[in-house]
């Protein structure tokens, strides 16, 4: 798959490592920015109130 | 296993690597794609508890000094402590009669700044109004609704995380009987006298009642309670600390000598 990915994209071999990175830092950052928070709330281990608010 | 002792004959295996990328079964190209995925998934979830042990307490960190500038911005600016009371040195708490307590109705947004030496010397954070995910994930400690206001008789009660958020009660098990909790509002700073900890269920809403515990008293002491995770990474069970109003000063009089530093290193931070 990543494999197929590398080889899809265009132009020589160092534009396509330095786009690769590129890929791979937009996806950790849409992880970061958007995918963490909202998973974060349904993780039972960080809820520090008491009963139920 | 059929698969193998159908096609491999030794002597394609020799040139494997080669011919392995241009024939491939169906098979291993879905087996290829899952693993990549698996592990796609295992670095994914590695990245998770990176992004929630560490990103979010630097998140927090930014939005509570947020907080705390839009706090000070509000608050009339901080006088330092009158020098002649200042330089009697540590003597009884002034007395300044009954605490001047906050309205219910002006419990919005960030009202209050905590301070707590015992968490460092520098332990300044934002109280602000409500108990969800969208306060205590971001701007620290919470006040829960309904529950009292600083210096009132009845309960203060305020949530925090333990880890991750700010982690801003992280330490809260090494309060020792004793130690100073200082709360400042716009009206003033009270001082709080922390009397020990409780650990609970966390079904046990009782602990925030005006009495702690005893949810049918009447209350008689203003009482301070500080709830969070139990133990330390886990959340089974809730750490519950208790304090006690010892006194307070009218913003005017300048804040308690011990934390007057705090206050301005907090106030000029902002």
């Amino acid at each position: 798959m990543y494999g197929w990915i590398f080889r899809a994209l265009p132009g020589p071999l160092w534009m396509r490592v330095i786009l690769s990175v590129m890929l791979v830092l937009a996806a950790v950052l849409a992880l970061m920015l958007f995918v963490f928070p909202w998973v974060s709330q349904f993780n039972p281990l960080t809820d520090s109130t008491i009963g139920s608010p | 296993m059929a698969r193998s002792t159908m096609d491999a004959a030794p002597e394609t295996r020799v040139g494997r690597p080669q011919r392995a990328r241009r024939r491939r079964t169906p098979f291993q190209l879905v087996a290829q794609v899952l693993g990549e995925l698996l592990i796609t998934a295992g670095v994914v979830l590695l990245l998770f508890v990176g992004w929630e042990l560490w990103w979010t307490n630097i998140d927090s960190s930014i939005k509570q000094e947020q907080a705390l500038e839009q706090f000070f911005s509000d608050v009339p600016p901080i006088t330092a402590p009158d020098p002649v009371q200042g330089g009697a040195g540590p003597a009884a708490p002034e007395d300044f009669g009954d605490p001047v307590v906050l309205p219910q109705q002006d419990l919005v947004g960030t009202f209050g700044v905590v301070y707590i030496p015992r968490f460092g010397e520098g332990y300044s954070r934002p109280v602000t109004s409500g108990v969800g995910t969208d306060v205590l994930d971001n701007l620290g400690l919470g006040h829960y609704p309904g529950t009292g206001v600083p210096g009132e008789l009845g309960n203060f009660a305020l949530a925090g995380h333990r880890q991750t958020h700010g982690q801003v009660l992280d330490q809260i098990h090494t309060l020792m009987p004793g130690d100073r909790i200082y709360v400042q509002t716009r009206d003033g700073y009270y001082t709080y006298v922390f009397r020990n900890t409780e650990i609970v269920l966390p079904d046990r809403a009782d602990v925030i009642a005006p009495v702690p515990t005893r949810p049918d008293a009447t209350p008689e002491d203003r009482i301070l309670t500080l709830t969070s995770c139990n133990p330390r990474f886990g959340a089974q069970e809730r750490i519950i600390a208790y304090s006690v109003l010892e006194s307070w000063r009218p913003i005017g009089a300048g804040p308690p000598p011990e934390i007057a530093e705090n206050v301005a290193r907090a106030a000029g931070q902002g």
